[in-house]
Protein backbone atom coordinates (compact mmCIF):
# COMPACT_ATOMS: atom_id res chain seq x y z
CA UNK A 1 0.00 0.00 0.00
CA UNK A 2 2.73 2.65 1.08
CA UNK A 3 4.48 1.75 -2.61
CA UNK A 4 1.11 2.30 -3.91
CA UNK A 5 0.57 5.33 -2.64
CA UNK A 6 4.52 6.74 -3.54
CA UNK A 7 3.32 5.96 -6.68
CA UNK A 8 0.36 7.71 -7.39
CA UNK A 9 0.36 9.77 -4.83
CA UNK A 10 3.54 10.54 -4.16
CA UNK A 11 3.89 14.23 -1.77
CA UNK A 12 7.40 15.52 -3.26
CA UNK A 13 6.31 14.53 -7.03
CA UNK A 14 2.99 16.03 -6.75
CA UNK A 15 4.06 19.72 -5.18
CA UNK A 16 6.52 19.35 -8.88
CA UNK A 17 2.92 18.62 -10.80
CA UNK A 18 0.54 20.84 -9.27
CA UNK A 19 1.31 24.45 -10.41
CA UNK A 20 1.76 22.71 -13.93
CA UNK A 21 -1.33 21.10 -13.80
CA UNK A 22 -3.00 24.09 -12.82
CA UNK A 23 -1.25 26.11 -15.38
CA UNK A 24 -2.53 23.29 -17.88
CA UNK A 25 -6.52 23.34 -16.99
CA UNK A 26 -5.83 27.24 -17.64
CA UNK A 27 -4.88 26.30 -21.54
CA UNK A 28 -7.59 23.52 -21.69
CA UNK A 29 -10.34 25.91 -20.81
CA UNK A 30 -8.98 28.57 -22.99
CA UNK A 31 -8.37 25.85 -25.97
CA UNK A 32 -12.18 25.16 -25.29
CA UNK A 33 -13.50 28.55 -24.91
CA UNK A 34 -12.27 28.92 -28.27
CA UNK A 35 -13.46 26.39 -30.57
CA UNK A 36 -17.00 26.19 -28.75
CA UNK A 37 -18.14 29.49 -30.43
CA UNK A 38 -16.57 29.19 -33.53
CA UNK A 39 -17.44 25.96 -34.01
CA UNK A 40 -21.49 26.14 -32.95
CA UNK A 41 -21.58 29.43 -35.06
CA UNK A 42 -19.81 28.30 -38.18
CA UNK A 43 -22.26 25.04 -37.48
CA UNK A 44 -25.19 27.20 -37.27
CA UNK A 45 -24.31 29.19 -40.19
CA UNK A 46 -23.80 26.34 -42.41
CA UNK A 47 -26.98 24.97 -41.30
CA UNK A 48 -28.80 28.04 -42.34
CA UNK A 49 -27.10 28.39 -45.77
CA UNK A 50 -28.48 24.62 -46.56
CA UNK A 51 -31.76 26.02 -45.63
CA UNK A 52 -31.47 28.17 -49.20
CA UNK A 53 -31.64 25.15 -50.91
CA UNK A 54 -28.89 25.84 -53.03
CA UNK A 55 -27.73 22.05 -54.92
CA UNK A 56 -23.86 24.13 -55.81
CA UNK A 57 -24.17 25.13 -51.93
CA UNK A 58 -25.38 22.52 -50.19
CA UNK A 59 -23.00 19.61 -52.53
CA UNK A 60 -19.70 21.20 -50.36
CA UNK A 61 -21.93 21.76 -47.34
CA UNK A 62 -22.84 17.89 -46.89
CA UNK A 63 -19.26 16.57 -48.22
CA UNK A 64 -17.38 19.25 -45.37
CA UNK A 65 -19.76 18.12 -42.73
CA UNK A 66 -19.18 14.35 -43.84
CA UNK A 67 -15.58 14.28 -44.11
CA UNK A 68 -14.80 15.93 -40.71
CA UNK A 69 -17.48 13.41 -38.55
CA UNK A 70 -16.02 10.50 -40.13
CA UNK A 71 -12.60 10.73 -40.15
CA UNK A 72 -10.69 10.92 -36.72
CA UNK A 73 -10.06 14.29 -34.68
CA UNK A 74 -6.48 13.18 -33.65
CA UNK A 75 -5.95 12.28 -37.50
CA UNK A 76 -7.40 16.00 -38.51
CA UNK A 77 -5.23 17.94 -35.98
CA UNK A 78 -1.69 15.35 -36.92
CA UNK A 79 -2.76 16.61 -40.95
CA UNK A 80 -2.87 20.47 -39.79
CA UNK A 81 0.54 20.58 -37.78
CA UNK A 82 2.70 17.98 -39.52
CA UNK A 83 1.38 18.37 -43.18
CA UNK A 84 0.78 21.61 -43.21
CA UNK A 85 3.95 23.07 -43.58
CA UNK A 86 4.47 21.65 -46.49
CA UNK A 87 2.53 24.06 -47.93
CA UNK A 88 4.33 26.44 -45.71
CA UNK A 89 1.61 27.00 -43.41
CA UNK A 90 3.20 26.46 -40.04
CA UNK A 91 0.13 27.05 -37.37
CA UNK A 92 1.49 26.60 -33.16
CA UNK A 93 0.03 23.49 -31.84
CA UNK A 94 -2.69 26.02 -30.08
CA UNK A 95 -4.34 27.17 -33.58
CA UNK A 96 -3.74 24.05 -34.84
CA UNK A 97 -5.89 22.31 -31.92
CA UNK A 98 -8.36 25.30 -31.78
CA UNK A 99 -8.62 25.12 -36.18
CA UNK A 100 -8.92 21.49 -35.83
CA UNK A 101 -11.01 20.58 -33.05
CA UNK A 102 -13.48 23.84 -34.39
CA UNK A 103 -13.67 22.13 -38.07
CA UNK A 104 -15.30 18.87 -36.21
CA UNK A 105 -17.34 21.14 -34.12
CA UNK A 106 -18.69 22.93 -36.96
CA UNK A 107 -19.48 19.82 -39.01
CA UNK A 108 -21.29 17.70 -36.08
CA UNK A 109 -23.39 21.42 -35.24
CA UNK A 110 -24.30 21.89 -38.54
CA UNK A 111 -25.91 18.30 -38.68
CA UNK A 112 -27.64 18.65 -35.44
CA UNK A 113 -29.22 22.08 -36.58
CA UNK A 114 -30.40 20.68 -39.40
CA UNK A 115 -31.68 17.72 -38.31
CA UNK A 116 -33.69 19.92 -35.85
CA UNK A 117 -34.51 23.30 -38.18
CA UNK A 118 -35.74 19.97 -40.88
CA UNK A 119 -38.03 18.79 -37.86
CA UNK A 120 -39.71 21.72 -37.96
CA UNK A 121 -43.21 21.01 -39.91
CA UNK A 122 -43.38 22.49 -43.15
CA UNK A 123 -46.54 24.25 -42.41
CA UNK A 124 -45.07 26.42 -39.98
CA UNK A 125 -42.90 27.78 -42.52
CA UNK A 126 -45.98 28.01 -45.00
CA UNK A 127 -48.37 29.67 -42.51
CA UNK A 128 -45.38 32.38 -41.22
CA UNK A 129 -44.55 32.95 -44.93
CA UNK A 130 -48.21 33.71 -45.84
CA UNK A 131 -48.42 36.12 -42.81
CA UNK A 132 -46.23 38.12 -45.11
CA UNK A 133 -43.21 37.88 -42.63
CA UNK A 134 -39.63 37.19 -44.70
CA UNK A 135 -37.88 33.99 -45.33
CA UNK A 136 -34.84 35.89 -42.85
CA UNK A 137 -37.72 36.72 -40.04
CA UNK A 138 -39.82 33.28 -40.50
CA UNK A 139 -36.16 31.87 -40.13
CA UNK A 140 -35.41 33.67 -36.75
CA UNK A 141 -38.52 34.28 -35.71
CA UNK A 142 -40.54 30.73 -35.99
CA UNK A 143 -38.62 28.00 -37.42
CA UNK A 144 -35.85 28.73 -35.01
CA UNK A 145 -37.16 28.74 -31.59
CA UNK A 146 -38.52 25.44 -31.86
CA UNK A 147 -35.63 24.26 -33.51
CA UNK A 148 -33.33 24.68 -30.27
CA UNK A 149 -35.13 22.98 -28.21
CA UNK A 150 -33.95 19.87 -30.31
CA UNK A 151 -30.92 20.75 -31.15
CA UNK A 152 -29.69 21.60 -27.21
CA UNK A 153 -28.75 17.99 -26.16
CA UNK A 154 -27.19 16.91 -28.63
CA UNK A 155 -25.12 20.15 -28.46
CA UNK A 156 -24.62 19.96 -25.20
CA UNK A 157 -22.79 16.33 -25.24
CA UNK A 158 -20.87 17.09 -28.36
CA UNK A 159 -19.51 20.21 -26.59
CA UNK A 160 -18.89 18.00 -23.96
CA UNK A 161 -17.10 15.59 -26.12
CA UNK A 162 -15.11 18.57 -27.76
CA UNK A 163 -14.03 19.80 -24.62
CA UNK A 164 -12.66 16.28 -23.65
CA UNK A 165 -11.56 16.00 -26.92
CA UNK A 166 -8.77 19.31 -26.21
CA UNK A 167 -6.65 16.77 -24.32
CA UNK A 168 -5.90 15.53 -28.16
CA UNK A 169 -3.85 18.64 -28.21
CA UNK A 170 -1.32 17.26 -25.56
CA UNK A 171 -0.09 14.91 -28.99
CA UNK A 172 1.03 18.16 -30.65
CA UNK A 173 2.90 19.93 -27.74
CA UNK A 174 0.03 22.57 -26.52
CA UNK A 175 0.75 22.47 -22.84
CA UNK A 176 -2.70 21.66 -21.60
CA UNK A 177 -3.36 19.14 -18.71
CA UNK A 178 -1.97 16.04 -19.84
CA UNK A 179 0.79 17.01 -21.79
CA UNK A 180 2.29 18.90 -18.72
CA UNK A 181 1.18 15.68 -16.89
CA UNK A 182 3.56 13.23 -18.80
CA UNK A 183 6.22 15.54 -18.76
CA UNK A 184 6.39 15.72 -15.11
CA UNK A 185 5.55 12.10 -15.17
CA UNK A 186 8.79 11.38 -17.48
CA UNK A 187 10.71 13.86 -15.06
CA UNK A 188 10.17 12.03 -11.93
CA UNK A 189 9.81 8.65 -13.37
CA UNK A 190 6.56 8.20 -11.15
CA UNK A 191 2.45 8.72 -12.03
CA UNK A 192 1.42 10.77 -9.54
CA UNK A 193 0.99 13.60 -11.96
CA UNK A 194 -1.62 11.70 -14.32
CA UNK A 195 -3.22 11.13 -11.11
CA UNK A 196 -4.05 14.88 -10.63
CA UNK A 197 -4.31 15.11 -14.51
CA UNK A 198 -7.10 12.79 -13.94
CA UNK A 199 -8.59 14.59 -10.90
CA UNK A 200 -8.03 17.95 -12.86
CA UNK A 201 -9.93 16.72 -16.24
CA UNK A 202 -12.85 15.29 -13.10
CA UNK A 203 -12.96 18.43 -11.71
CA UNK A 204 -13.53 20.30 -14.87
CA UNK A 205 -16.02 17.66 -16.59
CA UNK A 206 -17.87 15.42 -14.50
CA UNK A 207 -20.58 18.58 -13.31
CA UNK A 208 -20.61 18.81 -17.29
CA UNK A 209 -21.55 15.24 -17.55
CA UNK A 210 -24.38 15.79 -14.54
CA UNK A 211 -25.75 18.45 -15.71
CA UNK A 212 -25.89 17.39 -19.36
CA UNK A 213 -28.57 14.53 -17.93
CA UNK A 214 -30.68 17.43 -16.34
CA UNK A 215 -30.63 19.20 -20.12
CA UNK A 216 -31.61 16.03 -21.24
CA UNK A 217 -34.33 15.36 -19.26
CA UNK A 218 -35.19 19.29 -19.41
CA UNK A 219 -35.56 19.65 -23.10
CA UNK A 220 -37.01 15.99 -23.81
CA UNK A 221 -39.30 16.16 -26.62
CA UNK A 222 -42.68 14.89 -25.71
CA UNK A 223 -43.87 12.07 -28.17
CA UNK B 1 1.34 24.91 -57.85
CA UNK B 2 -0.61 21.89 -58.36
CA UNK B 3 2.52 19.67 -59.17
CA UNK B 4 4.00 20.68 -55.64
CA UNK B 5 0.51 20.13 -54.05
CA UNK B 6 0.37 16.33 -55.28
CA UNK B 7 4.21 16.15 -54.50
CA UNK B 8 3.71 16.56 -51.14
CA UNK B 9 -0.03 15.06 -50.54
CA UNK B 10 -0.09 12.33 -53.37
CA UNK B 11 3.51 11.62 -53.69
CA UNK B 12 3.11 8.28 -56.05
CA UNK B 13 6.28 7.20 -54.83
CA UNK B 14 5.67 7.84 -51.41
CA UNK B 15 2.55 6.27 -51.62
CA UNK B 16 3.59 2.97 -52.96
CA UNK B 17 6.01 2.59 -50.22
CA UNK B 18 3.45 3.43 -47.34
CA UNK B 19 0.94 0.92 -48.99
CA UNK B 20 2.52 -1.69 -46.82
CA UNK B 21 2.72 -0.14 -43.35
CA UNK B 22 -0.52 1.77 -44.13
CA UNK B 23 -2.24 -2.02 -45.05
CA UNK B 24 -0.54 -3.62 -41.63
CA UNK B 25 -1.77 -0.58 -39.66
CA UNK B 26 -5.35 -0.80 -41.12
CA UNK B 27 -5.61 -4.34 -39.92
CA UNK B 28 -4.31 -3.88 -36.16
CA UNK B 29 -7.40 -0.79 -36.25
CA UNK B 30 -9.57 -4.14 -37.46
CA UNK B 31 -8.37 -5.60 -34.93
CA UNK B 32 -8.88 -3.54 -32.13
CA UNK B 33 -12.27 -2.44 -33.51
CA UNK B 34 -12.77 -6.43 -33.41
CA UNK B 35 -12.01 -6.63 -29.53
CA UNK B 36 -13.26 -3.29 -28.45
CA UNK B 37 -17.04 -3.01 -29.93
CA UNK B 38 -18.39 -6.54 -28.21
CA UNK B 39 -16.46 -5.70 -25.64
CA UNK B 40 -18.13 -2.16 -25.04
CA UNK B 41 -21.67 -3.39 -26.05
CA UNK B 42 -21.25 -6.41 -23.81
CA UNK B 43 -20.51 -4.26 -21.06
CA UNK B 44 -22.99 -1.66 -21.94
CA UNK B 45 -25.72 -3.83 -22.02
CA UNK B 46 -24.43 -5.57 -18.73
CA UNK B 47 -24.50 -2.19 -16.89
CA UNK B 48 -28.10 -1.13 -18.43
CA UNK B 49 -29.54 -4.22 -17.41
CA UNK B 50 -28.06 -4.21 -14.14
CA UNK B 51 -29.55 -0.34 -13.64
CA UNK B 52 -33.04 -2.23 -13.84
CA UNK B 53 -32.39 -2.50 -10.04
CA UNK B 54 -35.19 -1.62 -7.29
CA UNK B 55 -31.96 -0.87 -4.59
CA UNK B 56 -32.14 3.13 -5.41
CA UNK B 57 -27.93 2.72 -3.99
CA UNK B 58 -27.13 0.30 -6.90
CA UNK B 59 -28.56 2.53 -9.25
CA UNK B 60 -26.57 5.42 -8.29
CA UNK B 61 -23.41 3.82 -7.98
CA UNK B 62 -24.22 2.44 -11.78
CA UNK B 63 -24.61 6.14 -12.79
CA UNK B 64 -21.63 7.29 -10.96
CA UNK B 65 -19.46 4.50 -12.89
CA UNK B 66 -21.17 5.68 -16.53
CA UNK B 67 -20.40 9.11 -15.47
CA UNK B 68 -17.01 8.52 -14.37
CA UNK B 69 -16.01 7.16 -17.40
CA UNK B 70 -18.13 9.44 -19.85
CA UNK B 71 -16.25 12.82 -17.90
CA UNK B 72 -12.85 11.01 -18.03
CA UNK B 73 -11.06 12.11 -21.89
CA UNK B 74 -10.36 8.64 -23.20
CA UNK B 75 -7.01 9.56 -23.82
CA UNK B 76 -6.17 10.11 -20.68
CA UNK B 77 -7.54 6.84 -19.70
CA UNK B 78 -5.04 5.22 -21.96
CA UNK B 79 -1.84 6.85 -20.99
CA UNK B 80 -3.07 6.13 -17.52
CA UNK B 81 -3.57 2.75 -18.11
CA UNK B 82 -0.20 2.03 -19.89
CA UNK B 83 2.05 4.04 -18.15
CA UNK B 84 0.57 4.22 -14.75
CA UNK B 85 -0.19 0.72 -13.97
CA UNK B 86 3.35 -0.82 -14.43
CA UNK B 87 4.06 0.79 -11.29
CA UNK B 88 1.54 -1.00 -9.70
CA UNK B 89 3.21 -4.09 -10.87
CA UNK B 90 0.88 -4.59 -13.35
CA UNK B 91 2.99 -5.12 -16.78
CA UNK B 92 0.61 -4.84 -19.59
CA UNK B 93 1.40 -4.17 -23.38
CA UNK B 94 -0.17 -1.47 -25.65
CA UNK B 95 -2.69 -3.92 -27.08
CA UNK B 96 -4.16 -4.73 -23.65
CA UNK B 97 -3.79 -1.37 -22.18
CA UNK B 98 -6.09 0.12 -25.35
CA UNK B 99 -8.61 -2.70 -25.40
CA UNK B 100 -9.00 -2.03 -20.99
CA UNK B 101 -9.24 2.07 -21.42
CA UNK B 102 -10.85 1.95 -24.65
CA UNK B 103 -13.76 -0.95 -23.49
CA UNK B 104 -14.23 1.14 -20.30
CA UNK B 105 -14.93 4.35 -21.98
CA UNK B 106 -17.17 2.57 -24.49
CA UNK B 107 -19.06 0.85 -21.78
CA UNK B 108 -20.18 3.44 -20.43
CA UNK B 109 -21.60 5.20 -23.38
CA UNK B 110 -23.40 2.36 -24.79
CA UNK B 111 -24.36 1.49 -21.37
CA UNK B 112 -26.26 4.83 -21.20
CA UNK B 113 -27.91 4.70 -25.06
CA UNK B 114 -29.37 0.83 -23.95
CA UNK B 115 -30.56 2.59 -20.70
CA UNK B 116 -32.35 5.18 -22.59
CA UNK B 117 -33.32 3.02 -24.81
CA UNK B 118 -34.87 0.43 -22.18
CA UNK B 119 -36.61 3.04 -20.56
CA UNK B 120 -38.22 3.75 -23.92
CA UNK B 121 -40.26 0.87 -23.36
CA UNK B 122 -43.59 1.07 -22.09
CA UNK B 123 -43.51 -1.12 -18.84
CA UNK B 124 -46.75 -2.03 -20.47
CA UNK B 125 -45.29 -4.13 -22.81
CA UNK B 126 -43.16 -5.56 -19.86
CA UNK B 127 -46.34 -6.63 -17.69
CA UNK B 128 -47.61 -7.74 -21.21
CA UNK B 129 -45.48 -10.26 -22.03
CA UNK B 130 -45.07 -11.92 -18.34
CA UNK B 131 -48.49 -12.36 -18.49
CA UNK B 132 -48.94 -14.62 -21.47
CA UNK B 133 -46.43 -16.82 -19.81
CA UNK B 134 -42.69 -15.38 -20.63
CA UNK B 135 -40.04 -16.19 -18.00
CA UNK B 136 -38.00 -12.51 -16.80
CA UNK B 137 -35.04 -13.50 -19.28
CA UNK B 138 -37.10 -14.29 -22.19
CA UNK B 139 -39.16 -11.35 -21.63
CA UNK B 140 -36.07 -9.65 -21.69
CA UNK B 141 -34.31 -10.71 -24.68
CA UNK B 142 -37.48 -11.45 -26.86
CA UNK B 143 -39.59 -8.26 -26.26
CA UNK B 144 -37.97 -5.61 -24.23
CA UNK B 145 -34.25 -5.59 -26.17
CA UNK B 146 -35.67 -5.52 -29.67
CA UNK B 147 -37.60 -2.84 -29.06
CA UNK B 148 -35.35 -1.07 -27.15
CA UNK B 149 -32.52 -1.65 -29.34
CA UNK B 150 -34.71 -0.43 -32.37
CA UNK B 151 -35.58 3.16 -30.47
CA UNK B 152 -31.73 3.99 -29.65
CA UNK B 153 -30.92 2.22 -33.48
CA UNK B 154 -29.12 5.63 -34.37
CA UNK B 155 -27.09 6.43 -30.92
CA UNK B 156 -26.01 2.74 -31.06
CA UNK B 157 -24.45 3.07 -34.60
CA UNK B 158 -22.93 6.87 -33.95
CA UNK B 159 -21.53 5.68 -30.89
CA UNK B 160 -19.76 2.59 -32.58
CA UNK B 161 -18.53 4.97 -35.40
CA UNK B 162 -16.67 6.86 -32.30
CA UNK B 163 -15.10 4.13 -31.02
CA UNK B 164 -13.56 3.47 -34.83
CA UNK B 165 -12.40 7.22 -34.84
CA UNK B 166 -11.17 6.62 -31.03
CA UNK B 167 -8.70 3.53 -31.72
CA UNK B 168 -6.55 6.46 -33.52
CA UNK B 169 -5.35 7.38 -30.33
CA UNK B 170 -4.00 4.00 -29.76
CA UNK B 171 -1.38 5.19 -31.63
CA UNK B 172 -0.34 7.73 -29.10
CA UNK B 173 1.10 4.28 -26.88
CA UNK B 174 2.91 3.12 -30.25
CA UNK B 175 0.31 0.72 -31.09
CA UNK B 176 1.44 0.06 -34.59
CA UNK B 177 -2.55 1.17 -35.87
CA UNK B 178 -3.04 3.12 -38.92
CA UNK B 179 -2.55 6.53 -37.96
CA UNK B 180 0.67 5.48 -35.91
CA UNK B 181 1.62 3.08 -39.27
CA UNK B 182 1.09 6.73 -41.36
CA UNK B 183 3.11 8.70 -38.95
CA UNK B 184 6.04 5.96 -39.13
CA UNK B 185 6.01 5.72 -42.94
CA UNK B 186 5.80 10.09 -43.16
CA UNK B 187 9.12 10.13 -40.47
CA UNK B 188 10.64 7.36 -42.85
CA UNK B 189 10.11 9.52 -46.25
CA UNK B 190 9.59 13.16 -44.93
CA UNK B 191 6.56 13.04 -46.90
CA UNK B 192 3.29 14.16 -45.31
CA UNK B 193 1.57 11.63 -48.26
CA UNK B 194 1.05 8.55 -45.61
CA UNK B 195 -0.96 10.95 -43.46
CA UNK B 196 -3.23 12.26 -46.13
CA UNK B 197 -3.90 8.19 -47.49
CA UNK B 198 -4.67 7.22 -44.08
CA UNK B 199 -7.00 9.97 -43.21
CA UNK B 200 -9.07 8.88 -46.53
CA UNK B 201 -9.15 5.21 -45.68
CA UNK B 202 -10.48 6.47 -42.38
CA UNK B 203 -12.67 8.24 -44.93
CA UNK B 204 -13.54 6.07 -47.11
CA UNK B 205 -14.25 3.07 -43.98
CA UNK B 206 -16.71 5.45 -42.05
CA UNK B 207 -18.71 7.35 -44.43
CA UNK B 208 -21.21 5.24 -45.31
CA UNK B 209 -22.37 4.66 -41.73
CA UNK B 210 -22.35 9.03 -41.42
CA UNK B 211 -24.35 8.91 -44.46
CA UNK B 212 -26.59 6.57 -42.89
CA UNK B 213 -26.83 8.01 -39.68
CA UNK B 214 -27.65 11.24 -41.53
CA UNK B 215 -30.43 9.31 -43.37
CA UNK B 216 -31.53 7.60 -39.69
CA UNK B 217 -32.10 11.29 -38.37
CA UNK B 218 -33.69 13.15 -40.57
CA UNK B 219 -36.59 9.97 -40.82
CA UNK B 220 -36.49 9.95 -37.39
CA UNK B 221 -36.78 13.97 -37.45
CA UNK B 222 -40.10 13.38 -39.78
CA UNK B 223 -42.18 11.29 -37.85
CA UNK B 224 -40.99 13.01 -34.48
Amino acid sequence: MTAFLHNFVNPEVLQVALPLILEGMRVTLLLTASILPTGILAGLALSVLRTRQSRFLNFFIVVFADVFRAVPPLVILILIFFALPYLGVQLSGFAAAWLGLSLVLAAFSEEIFWAALTSVPRGQWEASRATGLGATATLRRVIFPQAIRLAIPPLTNRAIAIGKGTALASVIAVPEILNHATNVQAQTANPSPLTLAALAYLALFLPLVVASRWVESRFRWKR
Amino acid sequence: MIERLVDSFLNPVVLEASVPYLVRGLLVTLEVCALVIPLGIAGGLSLALAYRTRSRLWRGLLIAFIDFFRAFPPLVLLVFVFYGLPFAGIEIGSLAAVTIAFSLNTSSFYGEIFRAGIESVDRGQWEAARATGLGGFRTTTAVILPQAVRNVLPDLIGNTLEVVKLTSLASVVALPELLRMARVSQGLTYNPTPLVVAAGIYLVLLWPFVRLLSLMERRLAVTA
